[in-house]
């Protein structure tokens, strides 16, 4: 049953994948990359890393990409129009170099591979391992963990600052005529003149 | 019980599709969202690599993987919302303003 699943969840993942990077429309791109985040979640599931699962779904199939939707939006693209001859020839290399990338990390993966050392302690939890992640990440992983609270913070900040930007609305905005603290404006009414 | 190569299988041709995405599109989100294929791709061979070794650091690491992938598309977006602002395009050859 689950090497079953597997595999649909894993074709599904992959048709999805191939949809994102195919599709002309990037609305359309954003919603099969949910899919393909949900199939990766299922598979999570059946490798018995249910904590990843949910994270997977929550963090990624919301809230980055209802980033990235917003984002698709908030710019309103139109559908890609590619043609011309650089752009087959540069697509032939791209899909030319991906197959024999995958080709060789199949060759790569096909190796048998010899088992190594196992972890000593925690076997794994047959009804969910969220207890036991956390136990991990609260003793041996503390300081990372908390080292990722500042890059968090980090990001945020640098977000806001790179979005907001000097923006047009600063430079280009008249300040309101005889608005208190607007020196600049006979100088505007001396140009346009 | 499955095998680890299927996984591995998986997971490489999952890290392809978001190379040959960044390779043949020119669209930035589109390059981003295959950032994001990438990133999963390692993430199941995480995932594949720690069950068959019994232990919960691969699952650790993917945790660690996701918090960095959401601080880059944060920064990454409002890169591209500011290059967008400027450019009017968010197709990456007509963004060259580094070129001499």
């Amino acid at each position: 049953m689950t090497p079953a699943l597997f595999i649909a969840f894993g074709a599904m993942l992959v048709i999805a994948s191939l949809m994102v990077i195919l599709h002309r429309n990037p609305v359309t791109s954003a919603l099969f990359l949910v899919v393909a985040f949900c199939s990766l979640a299922a598979i999570y599931l059946l490798l018995h890393a249910e904590f990843l699962a949910m994270v997977q779904v929550i963090v990624y199939a919301g809230a980055i990409m209802v980033l990235f939707l917003f984002v698709v939006m908030y710019l309103n693209l139109k559908h890609d129009v590619e043609h011309g001859i650089h752009l087959a020839l540069r697509r032939g290399t791209g899909w030319i170099l991906g197959g024999v990338l995958l080709a060789e990390s199949l060759w790569f993966f096909g190796h048998r591979w010899a088992a190594g050392p196992l972890a000593p302690e925690e076997a794994l939890a047959t009804a969910g391992n969220t207890e036991a992640i956390g136990r991990v990440l609260y003793t041996r992983y503390l300081f990372p963990f908390e080292i990722t609270s500042m890059l968090l913070l980090v990001a945020m900040v640098g977000a806001v600052v790179i979005a907001k930007g000097r923006g047009p609305h600063v430079e280009r905005g008249r300040p309101p005529q005889g608005a208190p603290g607007a020196p600049a404006a006979p100088a505007d009414r001396q140009e346009t003149a | 019980m499955i095998p680890l190569a299927w996984m591995l299988g998986l997971s490489a041709i999952v890290f392809v599709i978001g190379v040959v995405g960044v390779l043949v599109r020119r669209n930035a989100l589109i390059i981003f969202m295959s950032i994001e294929l990438m990133l999963n791709a390692a993430n199941l061979a995480f995932v594949a690599f720690a069950r068959e070794a019994k232990s919960l650091d691969g699952q650790i690491f993917v945790f660690f993987v996701m918090t960095v992938a959401a601080a880059e598309v944060a920064v990454g977006l409002a890169i591209i919302v500011n290059v967008f602002r400027l450019k009017e395009t968010v197709y990456v050859d007509e963004i060259n303003l580094l070129k001499g």
